[in-house]
C-alpha cells in the first residue's frame, strides 16, 4: 500500500479528533446489508511495483507493437514518429497532474498552451476559431452534427459514402436518440469520391453534408462545390480530417468553404495507443462559435493589468447552463491537445510541410511498388499517403495471413464494411515517414505470395 | 538605502522592497513567456526528416499554397517555452489540491511508465486480433476488476470521460424501454447533481425534472416516490452525493423506481469513497460510470483525458455498446461489427471510433494490481477519514451545513454563512492560493449557498493536511473579521485575478497579428 501516507497513528489521532472509535464508525450512513465487513473476496491483495511491472510487462509483450514489423495500418490511425521532447514535456508534473483549469491564476501553464493549440488548430484546418479539444474525431463529428442541426434547425445530415464507418456508427447510435435523420451508403471501389452524388442530394430539409478529406478510402476532392450546393440550400458543410498532417499538403477545408471542420488528432503527438486516448480537433467560422460544444480558453487582462486567459464562453457549458447546454461534455483531451500543440511547435510550418512531404513522397513509391504485384489494383487517382488496393480475394484473410508472416499490411474494407461484402476485395494501406523502403519491399513481397 | 559593509542593506524592510520592478517581468525563477506565434517563426523547425524521394505528386489540384501560419521553434526553444509555462500551474505533484468532486490523488509514475510500455502504446486499433492479444487481457481484466468491485454484471468499456459514460449509461436504459415497448419521456436529478448529469438526460432526448433535497441534504424519499409514475425513465442519483453524503436510503429508492418499472443511474464519479466497502450492485443500481482518472488515478493532464467505463446490471447488459471483449478459451475476442449479430444482437451501437481509452486502462489496473483488494479498501477507509478529520477541525471556523447530521465521506462541505459582509468563498479560494494550496470547489452543489467542497482524497499525508487546515481556517478567520487584503488576493500567483467579463463580452480565441487585430477594430 505504498500510495498511502496515513499510519496507524495518525489514523487514531485523528479519529480521536473526529470523536470516531473505528474507521466503521465513519460509513455509519450505509445501510447494514450494503456495508462489506472485509475486503471484497476472489481478488487479489497488493503487490510491490517490481511484480505490478513484471505482470504487465508480460501482457505487453504478448502484443506484435507496430514498431516490430513493417507497419501499413491507418483508417482514421496514424503512426508517426514522435520527438522524445514531447513525451518528456508532457511528463511535467504541472501538466500531467494539473486539473482543469477553472482557478486561472495558477493555471496560466495550462491555459497558454490551449490558447496556443486553438490557434494552430484554426489555421491548420482553415478555420476561424477552434475549441479545447474533444475525445477524438469520431465524437467531433457527430457533435458538429448536433451544433448543425441548432444553426439551421433542420434534422436531416447527409454522411458521405468516405466517411469512416466507425464515425457514421457513432452518428446514427446518437441520432437514434436525438432524431436525426441520416443518410448514408456504403462506399464502392471507385476511383472518384462521391461528391456528385451527395451535391444531388441536398434539398432543403438538410442541415448538413458531412465529408471526410482525405475519405475512408485515402481520396481526395476539391470541397468547394459541394461547400457551395450545401450553401445555396441553407445547409452546412462539415468537413472530417482524420490524417491532420495532409493538411501540411492538401488545401484545408476551411478554405474550401466548409463552416464546420473536425478531426481527429492523434497523428500529431499522441500516438496510436490500441485507439485511445485520442484528439477531438474542433474548429468553424467565427459566427458559429456560440453553438460550438466544449471548451474554450481565451484571452483577457489581470488585475494588474497583465495579459493573462482563461476558461470562457462557458455558457454554453453544462457545469453553468445544466440541460440546455450546447453539449454534455466535461472532461476532454487536455494532456493529449498539450502532445499535439508541443509536437506542432516544434515541426513548425516548415516542419509540417517536409512532413507532409515526405509521407506523400512514400505512399507514391509504395503504391507504385504494390500495384506492380500480381492480383493487385490501385484505386486512387490521386491520395495523399493512404490509398485503396484492390486484390484479387478477400482483404480480411490476406490482413490475417499477412499478420502471421509478420506483416502488418494495411485495414481490410471488410472489416470496416461488414455489410458490404461487394468490397471485401478492397485493403486501405497507409504510410507515413515511419515507413521504409525495406518495409515496403517486404510488403510487396509477402503480398505475392499471398496472392499467389 | 544603507548597506552594512558587505554590501548587504542594514533594514529588512529595505531588502522586501528593493528591486520589485526588473526589465524583464521575469522574477528569477518565475519566468513571463511569450506566446510560440511572438517567438517562433514559419521557418523554424526543431525536427529534421530524411529527404524525400523525387515522385510526381498525386494531389491533383489541391496543393496547399497559403501561408498556413504555423510558427516552429528549435527544440531547445520548444523545452524552454513548454518547461516555463508549466511552471505556471498548480498541480498535485505540487502540494494538496482538494477539488471538491474531482479526486485529485497523488499518480503513481509506475502507471505512466506501464502505458508507455510499446506494447501498449504502438498498438494500431485495428491490427489483426492476433497481434493484440495482450492488449484486449488488459481490457478483460479491468473489467473484471469493475464488475467485481461494483458487484454489477457487465461493463462497457469504451466510454471516453464520465459525461461519456452518463450518456452511455442512459442510451442502454432508452433502448432497454424501447425493447419493451415502453416509451418515457423524463428523468429525475437532483438538484445537487453535476451539471453533466441534466446536460445528458437532456442531449437523450428526455425532459429532466428536479427532485428536491432534504434538509439533511439527501435526496426527498417522500417527494422522489410521489414523482414516480409511467413516464419516468430513470432516476440519476449520486452516491456518495456532491454533499459528500451517502444517501441512506439508495435501496429503498432502488426499490421503488424498479417498482415504478424505471431505472437507476447512478453518477459514480465518487466511488472513491466507498471502492471495496460498498458495492453499487447491491444498492440496486442499473448504470453507473466510473471515472478512472479520479478513483483509480489516471491523471487529469490539466483537463483529460478521462475514461468513463460503464458497469451495467443484468437488465441493462444486452443494450452495452460495441466493441466489448470477450474470453473465449485461452483466447481473447474483440467484438465489433463484424461479429456482433451472432452474440449482440440488442447492442444500441457504437459510441466512439475505437475500443475507448486504453492508455487510461493500462494504467488503471496498473493502480489497481498495486493496491489489491486489501489497498482499495483502504483507499476509501482513508480517503473518508481524512475528509471527516478536515471537517471537524473546522467546523468551530466555517459553517459546515450537514456537519450535524454525523460524518461525511469522501468530502468536506462547508459554506460562506458567517463571513463578513461582503466576503465570499472566491476571497477564500484566492486566498488558498497565496497559501501554497489549489482552491477546493467552489459554488458547487448548488444546494448550498457559497459551497466550499474539500476533498483531501487517501493520498495526503496527516502533516499535509494539518498545513491545509492551518491554512484555511486562518484565512476563515480573516474572512470573518473582515480582512479587506483577502479581497485581492491572490497576490503572488503568477496572475492576479483575471477578468473574466471582458473575455466572455470581447472573445478573444485565437493569436492574430498585432496589425491585422488593430485593423480589425
Amino acid at each position: 500500500m505504498r500510495y498511502l501516507p496515513l499510519t496507524d497513528t495518525d489514523r487514531q489521532e485523528m479519529l480521536s479528533v473526529i470523536g470516531a472509535t473505528s474507521i466503521d464508525d465513519l460509513f455509519v450512513d450505509v445501510p447494514a446489508e450494503a456495508r462489506l465487513s472485509d475486503k471484497i473476496a476472489g481478488l487479489p491483495d497488493h503487490v510491490s511495483e517490481l511484480a505490478v511491472e513484471r505482470h504487465m510487462a508480460a501482457l505487453a509483450r504478448k502484443n506484435l507493437s507496430a514498431g516490430e514489423a513493417p507497419f501499413f495500418l491507418g483508417a482514421g490511425a496514424y503512426r508517426h514518429h514522435v520527438p522524445a521532447s514531447v513525451d518528456h514535456l508532457i511528463q511535467r508534473g504541472e501538466f500531467l497532474t494539473a486539473y482543469t483549469p477553472y482557478q486561472p491564476e495558477i493555471a496560466q501553464g495550462t491555459l497558454q498552451v490551449l490558447f496556443e493549440f486553438q490557434t494552430q488548430v484554426a489555421r491548420l484546418l482553415g478555420c476561424d476559431v477552434a475549441n479545447a479539444s474533444m475525445y477524438d474525431g469520431s465524437t467531433a463529428c457527430w457533435e458538429a452534427i448536433g451544433m448543425a442541426r441548432r444553426i439551421t434547425r433542420r434534422g436531416k445530415a447527409i454522411l458521405s459514402s468516405g466517411l469512416h464507418p466507425h464515425y457514421v456508427s457513432v452518428a446514427n447510435t446518437m441520432a437514434k436518440f436525438t432524431g436525426d435523420a441520416l443518410v448514408h451508403q456504403a462506399p464502392t471501389l471507385d476511383a472518384a469520391t462521391d461528391i456528385d452524388a451527395l451535391i444531388a442530394g441536398i434539398d432543403q430539409d438538410t442541415s448538413c453534408v458531412v465529408v471526410q478529406y482525405p475519405d475512408i478510402l485515402g481520396r481526395i476532392d476539391d470541397l468547394t462545390p459541394l461547400a457551395e450546393a450545401a450553401h445555396a440550400a441553407g445547409a452546412l458543410l462539415v468537413a472530417v480530417v482524420t490524417e491532420p498532417v495532409a493538411l501540411g499538403a492538401i488545401k484545408a477545408p476551411g478554405h474550401m468553404g466548409a463552416d464546420i471542420v473536425v478531426g481527429e488528432g492523434q497523428s500529431i503527438g499522441v500516438g496510436l495507443q490500441f485507439g485511445g486516448p485520442y484528439l477531438g480537433l474542433f474548429g468553424c467560422k467565427q459566427k458559429y462559435v456560440r453553438q460550438m460544444p466544449g471548451r474554450l480558453c481565451g484571452e483577457t487582462v489581470d488585475a494588474a493589468g497583465k495579459r493573462g486567459f482563461v476558461l470562457t464562453l462557458s455558457t454554453r457549458e453544462q457545469h453553468i447552463r445544466r440541460e440546455k447546454a450546447t453539449s454534455n461534455i466535461c472532461t476532454n483531451s487536455g494532456l493529449c491537445a498539450l502532445a499535439f500543440s508541443i509536437h506542432m511547435t516544434l515541426l513548425g510550418e516548415k516542419g509540417l510541410r517536409e512532413l507532409a512531404g515526405l509521407n506523400h513522397a512514400l505512399a507514391c513509391q509504395a503504391a507504385d511498388r504494390l500495384a506492380q504485384v500480381p492480383g493487385v489494383k490501385l484505386l486512387n487517382d490521386s491520395f495523399f499517403n493512404e490509398f485503396t488496393l484492390v486484390l484479387s480475394k478477400d482483404a480480411r484473410d490476406v490482413v490475417r495471413n499477412l499478420a502471421d508472416k509478420g506483416v502488418l499490411g494495411g485495414v481490410s474494407l471488410g472489416r470496416l464494411f461488414p455489410d458490404a461484402p461487394e468490397i471485401g476485395h478492397g485493403l486501405v494501406v497507409a504510410v507515413t515517414e515511419t515507413v521504409t523502403s525495406e518495409d515496403i519491399e517486404a510488403f510487396a513481397k509477402a503480398l505475392e505470395e499471398e496472392l499467389a | 538605502m544603507t548597506m552594512l559593509k558587505e554590501g548587504r542593506p542594514t533594514a529588512p524592510q529595505a531588502v522586501a522592497e528593493a528591486g520589485t520592478a526588473t526589465a524583464t517581468g521575469n522574477r528569477a525563477l518565475m519566468l513571463e513567456e511569450a506566446l510560440i506565434f511572438e517567438i517562433g517563426s514559419t521557418a523554424t523547425t526543431g525536427v529534421d526528416f530524411a529527404e524525400a524521394p523525387k515522385v510526381a505528386s498525386r494531389l491533383g489540384n489541391l496543393v496547399r499554397t497559403d501561408a498556413i501560419g504555423l510558427p516552429g521553434l528549435s527544440e531547445q526553444e520548444t523545452v524552454r517555452h513548454y518547461t516555463r509555462l508549466s511552471r505556471q500551474n498548480y498541480a498535485i505533484d505540487l502540494g494538496l489540491f482538494p477539488l471538491g468532486s474531482c479526486t485529485m490523488k497523488h499518480n503513481p509514475r509506475l502507471n505512466e511508465k506501464v502505458a508507455r510500455m510499446p506494447g501498449f502504446a504502438d498498438l494500431h486499433p485495428l491490427a489483426p486480433q492476433s497481434t493484440v492479444q495482450g492488449a484486449l487481457a488488459v481490457i478483460h481484466e479491468l473489467a473484471q476488476w469493475l464488475v467485481t468491485l461494483t458487484g454489477m454484471h457487465s461493463v462497457a468499456m469504451s466510454p471516453k470521460a464520465g459525461a461519456h459514460g452518463e450518456l452511455c449509461g442512459l442510451l442502454a436504459i432508452r433502448a432497454a424501454l424501447e425493447a419493451r415497448g415502453d416509451a418515457r419521456s423524463v428523468i429525475l436529478v437532483p438538484e445537487s447533481a453535476h451539471g453533466t448529469n441534466p446536460a445528458t438526460a437532456a442531449f437523450c432526448g428526455y425532459k429532466v425534472e428536479d427532485i428536491p433535497a432534504t434538509p439533511d441534504g439527501r435526496v426527498d424519499l417522500e417527494a422522489l416516490k410521489a414523482r414516480l409514475g409511467a413516464d419516468v425513465a430513470a432516476v440519476m442519483i449520486t452516491n456518495p452525493n456532491t454533499c459528500g453524503l451517502f444517501e441512506r436510503d439508495m435501496k429503498t429508492i432502488s426499490d421503488a423506481v424498479h417498482a415504478a418499472g424505471a431505472f437507476v443511474y447512478c453518477d459514480g464519479a465518487n466511488f472513491n469513497a466507498i471502492v471495496g466497502r460498498v458495492r453499487p450492485g447491491d444498492l440496486g443500481v442499473d448504470a453507473m460510470h466510473i471515472n478512472l482518472h479520479k478513483t483509480f488515478s489516471t491523471p487529469h493532464g490539466g483537463g483529460g483525458p478521462g475514461s468513463g467505463p460503464v458497469v451495467l446490471s443484468e437488465a441493462l447488459a444486452p443494450f452495452a455498446p460495441l466493441p466489448f471483449v470477450e474470453r473465449r478459451g485461452d483466447a481473447f475476442v474483440l467484438v465489433e461489427e463484424e461479429t456482433a449479430e451472432e452474440h449482440h444482437g440488442q447492442t444500441f451501437g457504437r459510441m466512439v471510433a475505437f475500443h475507448g481509452q486504453m492508455g487510461m486502462f493500462t494504467r488503471a489496473l496498473t493502480y489497481i494490481l498495486s493496491h489489491g483488494a486489501d489497498g482499495l479498501r483502504q483507499v476509501a477507509s482513508d480517503a473518508v477519514l481524512n475528509a471527516n478529520y478536515i471537517l471537524r477541525s473546522l467546523d468551530d471556523v466555517l459553517d459546515a451545513p450537514f456537519g450535524g447530521s454525523g460524518p461525511c465521506m469522501h468530502e468536506a462541505l462547508f459554506s460562506d454563512k458567517g463571513l463578513a459582509e461582503g466576503f465570499t468563498t472566491l476571497d477564500i479560494a484566492k486566498g488558498l492560493i497565496d497559501e501554497g494550496f489549489h482552491p477546493m470547489t467552489m459554488y458547487f452543489p448548488l444546494v448550498v449557498h457559497g459551497a466550499m467542497l474539500v476533498e483531501p482524497t487517501e493520498t495526503e499525508s496527516k502533516a499535509a493536511l494539518d498545513q491545509f487546515i492551518m491554512a484555511l481556517r486562518n484565512l476563515a478567520e480573516r474572512a470573518k473579521a473582515g480582512d479587506e487584503a483577502l479581497k485581492g488576493a491572490p497576490y503572488f500567483a503568477p496572475r492576479r485575478r483575471l477578468d473574466e467579463t471582458l473575455a466572455a463580452r470581447k472573445p478573444v480565441l485565437t493569436w492574430t497579428e498585432p496589425a491585422l487585430a488593430q485593423a480589425a477594430e
